[in-house]
């Protein structure tokens, strides 16, 4: 087997030091009735030819979204990703070494995740950011917590365009923790009032801008509601693109930001694994979730990295730790660092301002459509249009034509009528004018 | 003189000094080159970005540099034996790599319609196959993003459970000996913690169980092969001791490696177990992540597991998304989309790689290799517990005592030496735990070579060498570096020089 390196006769060797007669007596402390005796059953071994034969055909029973015109967003964004960012990633050094806990030999590590917190913090407008979370659904919930935790208080309002998933995971991970959730109505408006919700219980009011259906939102006034009222605003931010275009959640009043960082670097690799983000003001970073990697001096005075504040983690507190988190998505970080390095300010306001363009150029070809109606009065590189007809199903029926249309709403807020005809569009730089033609066309055939 | 001016004046030989990207990055240069964006009337509301970012701008070149030398400080498995107790650094096959980034399974958005991501659900699908069958357990939920977020999977489950059945319990046992994410991920179900000691085997004893059951106990969180390298042999009396009072039996995965194919956790009355396949299956650690944690459940929690699901019907693979037929009792969704889809293919293929076989010899070996550490080392340093151990050699400071050098000290020496300390002061239940797990994939020559340092490193210790063990490493391209003052005063980014510091240079 390719991958052991020990022989028969080391094994032997071995068992003869340790006094074994057979490596089945190091077992015998399994009960005799669950120990295995033969072999389970599934395949023996096999090669690297066959191994990659057999995922190569698994691989080609997918359609990728590169393959043709694609126009999915929902929280997951085709962005281009320069060939550095895959080159650099893949160093063994960076690949296999484990969690930076042994400073001295994990430098490396240590000072791109600083710079990843740097870089999150300048992008959010925050002062704070963490070294990752695992993605930005559970970044979302952990900033619930953090909150709770920050104003003793057991209330958290949701916006009702903040993405279903990220909703129903902050819903799933305080559910046995008396917090009280108050789910606003979903709204494609992007106009909703969330301050009258504010309670003298509410710990948060959590709202995404771009927000599910696309819609901006200045947070501003809201942030100041919330800070009358004794409660926390958390910013969530799913395409981080986008704070290449538009005013930083800091700069609106956000106390937490949470988000998703997979658009830069990470690529979209059915979901997962992602890179969650994190970003809060100084004053609160005792109560932050997650690693910190902070800046300090090695014995001979020079500058050096190093985690800190570990007392808030698992580790150490145990059962009052400010999160259970251990393993993170440290090399989707690294990724994400690499490509926003690349990019630099202007690189990364240009790509904004391409997304957008993009975007634009494609809801008004879409509105000209007859039966679809673009929706938004604002959005970034994502809008929702209604259609004529059930979204699902025109899905459907595009993607046998090779058109992946969007996200039909109706896949993550099934059973409501009002959303059955409402998609989904997003348009990155990577969508040529043909695709965005092949769009409109098919959406004419199938609305017609 | 300037940052970058200093810096560069302390390169020696192939430690190249490399300052942040902020210190040396200049506005108006990119690494990439985009088109100019069409002009377009803005639909930003008025919410244009005014203020500057601050990102440095850097060329493709100076990114590259600057990523490989910084990569160069780094430690690896790749570049030598990595003897993390209860990380299991195993070898990370490369054909994984390749296999993750095929276009097929790397550019696939997740919400693509089912008709085009058929083989994405096959491949979930497989690996839960194999998952079901290494563990014994006729379910396996695959959303969690890593072994922590597993046990929060499974202790939302037992937490479901109890619920539906009107059952009021408040208290999960967790022994002393646990990892820190066990009572923590307790804590985010609402659970009371009871702690549970060992007993002078390194071991939980039924007992101990029995006197802390009563009807307010959710269940048990047990590592086994627990976190002192051992197997908890009383592990089925456990079980029935928990199921008799109506909880269930969590058990951490995180050391399957040393049974995968040798025993199923399924046979010894576990409930839900997480496995983290960046330990057993080889998915790299990337610098602390990402991992995933899928959790295997028995058939009496099975029905509370996480969306979505992914079954197999007449037409092909179908994903459950929402509270309906198979997922109707689900306790939700814990995350956004479906799973760490980049860990599952490159699980996949390093199963297939190993087969039922291999994966069996995987155990023996890294089983083998483990004891024959503890043989040969257990005179030199000492050793808490005697054999056989599982896959993980336990020592402890004993053999330190009266040198004045603690097992910091002793592992920073480690690393002037070449290697990687193993895990320290973890678990905490031994004083100067020193945790080492030299995994399958080291050859004998490999780990006879790591015996003759540490047996070095212990005589040098033992003679009174205490220098040695306090001032290093000296040999790395940062000596000790300063824990305490990190803390005391958090410096967690980098922040523009201010006027008045620029003007005084
Ligand atoms: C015994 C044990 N339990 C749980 C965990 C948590 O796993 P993860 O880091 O994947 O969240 C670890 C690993 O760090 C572990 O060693």
């Amino acid at each position: 087997m390719r991958y052991l390196p020990l022989t028969g006769d080391d094994r032997r060797d071995m068992l003869a030091v340790i006094g074994a007669a057979s490596v089945d007596e190091l077992f015998r402390d399994i009960p005799a009735s669950a120990r295995i005796d033969g072999l389970l059953d599934l395949p023996n071994h096999q090669g690297e030819l066959e191994v990659e034969r057999a995922m190569t055909a698994m691989a080609a029973r997918n359609r990728p979204a590169g393959a043709g015109p694609s126009f999915l967003g929902g929280g997951a964004y085709r962005h281009h990703i320069p060939a550095a960012v895959d080159h650099l990633i893949q160093r063994s050094e960076f690949l296999t070494s484990y969690t930076p806990y042994q400073p001295e030999i994990s430098q490396g590590t240590l000072q791109f995740l600083f710079e990843f917190q740097t870089q999150v913090a300048m992008l959010t407008g925050m002062e704070v950011a963490n070294a990752s979370m695992y993605e930005g659904a559970t970044a979302t919930a952990e900033a619930v917590l953090m909150a709770q935790r920050l104003t003793r208080r057991h209330g958290a309002v949701l916006s009702g365009s903040l993405h279903p998933h990220y909703r129903e995971t902050v819903r799933t991970q305080t559910q046995f923790l008396g917090l009280h959730l108050d789910l606003a109505p979903t709204d494609i408006s992007g106009g909703e009032d969330l301050a009258s919700r504010i309670t003298a219980d509410t710990a948060c009011v959590v709202v995404q801008t771009p927000d599910f259906f696309g819609n901006l939102h200045d947070t501003t006034d809201l942030a100041k509601e919330c800070h009358e009222a004794g409660a926390l605003l958390v910013v969530v931010v799913t395409e981080p693109v986008s704070f290449g275009a538009l005013k930083a959640p800091g700069d609106m009043g956000a106390d937490i930001v949470a988000g998703e960082g997979q658009s830069l670097g990470v690529g979209l690799n059915f979901g997962g694994p992602y890179v969650g983000l994190f970003a809060t003001r100084s004053n609160f970073v005792r109560q932050m979730p997650g690693r910190l990697c902070g800046e300090t001096v090695d014995a001979d005075g020079r500058r050096a990295w190093v985690l800190t504040l570990s007392t808030r983690e698992q580790h150490i507190r145990r059962q009052k730790a400010t999160s259970n988190i251990c393993t993170n998505s440290g090399l989707c970080a690294l990724s994400f660092g690499i490509h926003v390095a690349l990019l630099g300010e202007a690189g990364l306001r240009r790509l904004a301002a391409l997304n957008h363009a993009a975007a634009v150029r494609l809801a008004d070809r879409l509105d000209a459509v007859p039966g679809v109606r673009v929706v938004n009065r604002t959005f970034f590189n994502e809008f929702t249009v209604e259609l004529a007809a059930p979204a699902a199903a025109a899905v459907d029926t595009l993607a046998a034509d090779g058109i992946l249309a969007g996200v039909p709403v109706s896949r993550l807020v099934p059973d409501d009528p009002a959303l059955a005809n409402l998609l989904l569009v997003a348009a990155t730089e990577t969508n040529t004018d043909a695709e965005m033609d092949a769009l409109a066309t098919g959406l004419t055939r199938v609305t017609a | 003189m300037t940052d970058q001016a200093a810096h560069q004046a302390a390169h020696r030989g192939l430690d190249l000094e490399e300052p942040l990207l902020f210190d040396f990055g200049e506005t108006g240069r990119s690494g990439v080159d985009l088109p100019d964006p069409e002009p377009v009337a803005s639909r930003l509301g008025g919410l244009e970005r005014t203020a500057p970012i601050g990102l440095p701008g850097l060329s493709e070149p100076q990114v590259i540099r600057h990523f490989v030398r910084i990569s160069r400080n780094n430690y690896s498995i790749d570049g030598n034996l990595y003897p993390l107790g209860s990380c299991t650094m195993k070898h990370n096959p490369r054909l994984n790599e390749k296999v993750a980034r095929l276009p097929g399974f790397a550019d696939l958005h997740p919400l693509q319609p089912e008709s085009t991501i058929q083989g994405a659900l096959e491949a979930i699908h497989t690996l839960a196959h194999w998952l079901r069958t290494l563990t014994g357990m006729p379910v396996v939920a695959m959303p969690p993003a890593a072994g922590a977020h597993g046990e929060l999977c499974g202790l939302m489950a037992i937490r479901a459970a109890h619920d539906a059945a009107g059952q009021n319990r408040t208290r999960v046992l967790i022994p002393e000996s646990a990892h820190g994410t066990n009572p923590a991920t307790a804590a985010l179900c609402g659970y009371e913690v009871d702690p549970i000691p060992g007993n002078a085997r390194g071991r939980i004893d039924v007992a101990a169980i029995r006197e802390k059951l009563g009807p307010d106990v959710a269940g048990i969180m047990l590592t086994n092969p627990n976190t002192l390298g051992l197997f908890e042999s009383q592990v089925i009396e456990v079980a029935d001791a928990i199921h008799d009072a109506g909880g269930y039996f969590y058990c951490d995965g995180a050391n399957l490696n040393a049974i995968v194919g040798k025993a199923r956790p399924g046979d010894l009355g576990v409930d839900a177990i997480h496995i983290n396949l960046h330990k057993t299956f080889s998915t790299p650690h990337g610098g602390g992540g990402p991992g995933a944690g899928p959790v295997a459940f028995s058939e009496a929690l099975a029905p509370y597991a996480p969306l979505p699901l992914v079954v197999r019907g007449d037409d092909g693979f179908r994903l459950v998304e929402h509270r309906e037929g198979q997922g109707a009792a689900s306790f939700g969704r814990m995350r956004a989309f479906h799973g760490q889809m980049g860990m599952f293919t490159r699980a996949l293929t390093y199963m297939q790689s190993h087969g039922a076989d291999g994966l069996r010899q995987v155990a023996e070996d890294a089983v083998l290799s483990a004891n024959y550490l503890l043989e040969s080392l257990k005179d030199d340093l000492s050793a808490p517990f005697d054999g056989p151990c599982m896959h993980e050699a336990l020592f402890d400071e004993a053999f330190l005592q009266g040198t004045g050098i603690s097992v910091l000290d002793f592992a920073k020496a480690m690393i002037d030496e070449g290697y990687h300390p193993m895990t320290v002061y973890f678990p905490l239940v031994v004083h100067g735990a020193m945790l080492t797990e030299p995994t399958e994939t080291e050859s004998k020559q490999s780990l006879d070579r790591f015996i003759a340092v540490l047996r070095k490193l212990a005589a040098a210790a033992k003679a009174g060498d205490v220098n040695r063990f306090r001032d290093a490493p000296r040999h790395t391209f940062r000596r000790r570096v300063d824990e305490t003052a990190a803390a005391r005063n958090p410096v967690l980014r980098w922040t523009p020089p201010t006027p008045d510091a620029q003007a005084a240079e």
